[in-house]
């Protein structure tokens, strides 16, 4: 197991590529989805806010 | 109205696509983790090690296919300008705004990772030769996309600023390609090739082509959910954004 993490001496450079590349994957994932969750959020406020509760204003119940 | 013609207004509408990305998003999810999975094993574990780099080869099945991405990413925002400009299709602009952050990304990681390699294989992080000068342009490319589109709130005039500079920038994409055969550069030539033989053996290609698989459909992943989110942000006073708000767990 330990001469896999080092990978033959050149542990300190791959083992940061690899990370690198997961850090990137996993936050342009995160990121929209955050982004949507707070904008469905933000839409249920305002309609709470304007008394119309989110989950009556389904199409054809005015 | 032909089928083209209705095909393409359906996707102009900000709800039905709302609902299709919500619908291929997983997908492209489930492709992206079969082909990362496998390749990230055959990565790591299941190829040799190269007989002259060693195990530091290893940081090509992440640097060969993040570079192909940087190129393929600017490509598809080019496109995504043009149609802009052509049609003012206004999915076409968001598909570019939300690719240009992808695309830097890559475009980082291609640098970091070739400068982690260069460094025990070169005896440098970095040089200024074509290869590597052009992918830095790149970079540049994508972070002036993300600044020139955000200052300006304008969001019609937003979307052609950036579409310009998407179509000048492309000039770059054969720079980089060439880079290697036109300059002698210190970067070596292509070893993989879409016609002809690669002078790469099949252990090692097993793993960069399901890894540059992986990349394509994590892509593709991404700029879905993204777009969903940038359609639904822009839409929030809508009814069908209420509507979409109101269906609980999605």
């Amino acid at each position: 197991m330990n001469e896999f993490f080092a990978m033959g001496g050149y542990g300190a450079f791959v083992w940061p590529s690899y990370l690198l590349g997961f850090l990137i994957l996993i936050a342009h994932v995160a990121a929209p989805a955050n982004r949507r969750r707070r904008v469905l959020n933000e839409i249920r406020r305002r309609l709470r806010r304007e008394g119309r509760a989110a989950d009556k204003s389904s199409a054809g119940s005015e | 109205m032909n089928r083209f013609v209705a095909w393409f207004h359906r996707w102009g509408s900000p709800k039905h696509f709302y609902d299709m990305s919500g619908r291929w998003a997983p997908w492209m999810a489930g492709l992206f983790f079969l082909t990362f999975i496998p390749g990230l094993y055959y990565s790591l574990i299941g190829s040799p090690p190269d007989y002259q780099q060693g195990e530091s080869a290893r940081i090509m099945y992440i640097h060969v296919p993040a570079a192909w991405m940087s190129m393929f990413i600017y490509a598809v925002m080019a496109i995504a300008g043009a149609v802009t400009l052509i049609w003012k299709m206004k999915l076409a602009d968001i598909v570019a705004q939300v690719s240009a952050p992808i695309g830097a990304s890559f475009t980082l990681l291609a640098l970091v990772t070739g400068s982690l390699w260069g460094k025990p294989m070169w005896g440098t992080y970095w040089v200024w030769d074509a290869r590597l000068t052009s992918e830095l342009i790149l970079l540049f490319l994508f972070l002036g996309y993300i600044a020139l589109t955000t200052s300006i709130d304008d969001k019609r005039q937003a979307a052609r600023a950036g579409a310009v500079l998407a179509l000048v920038g492309v000039v770059n994409l054969p720079i980089i390609h060439y880079s290697v055969e036109w300059w002698s550069t210190l970067h070596q030539p292509s070893t993989v090739k879409v016609m002809g033989k690669s002078a790469i053996h099949m252990s090692m290609l097993i793993p960069l082509l399901l890894m540059s698989f992986a990349f394509k459909f994590y892509y593709a992943w991404v700029v879905l959910i993204s777009a969903r989110a940038e359609v639904l942000d822009r839409d929030k006073g809508t009814r069908w954004a209420e509507e979409a708000a109101g269906e609980k767990g999605r």
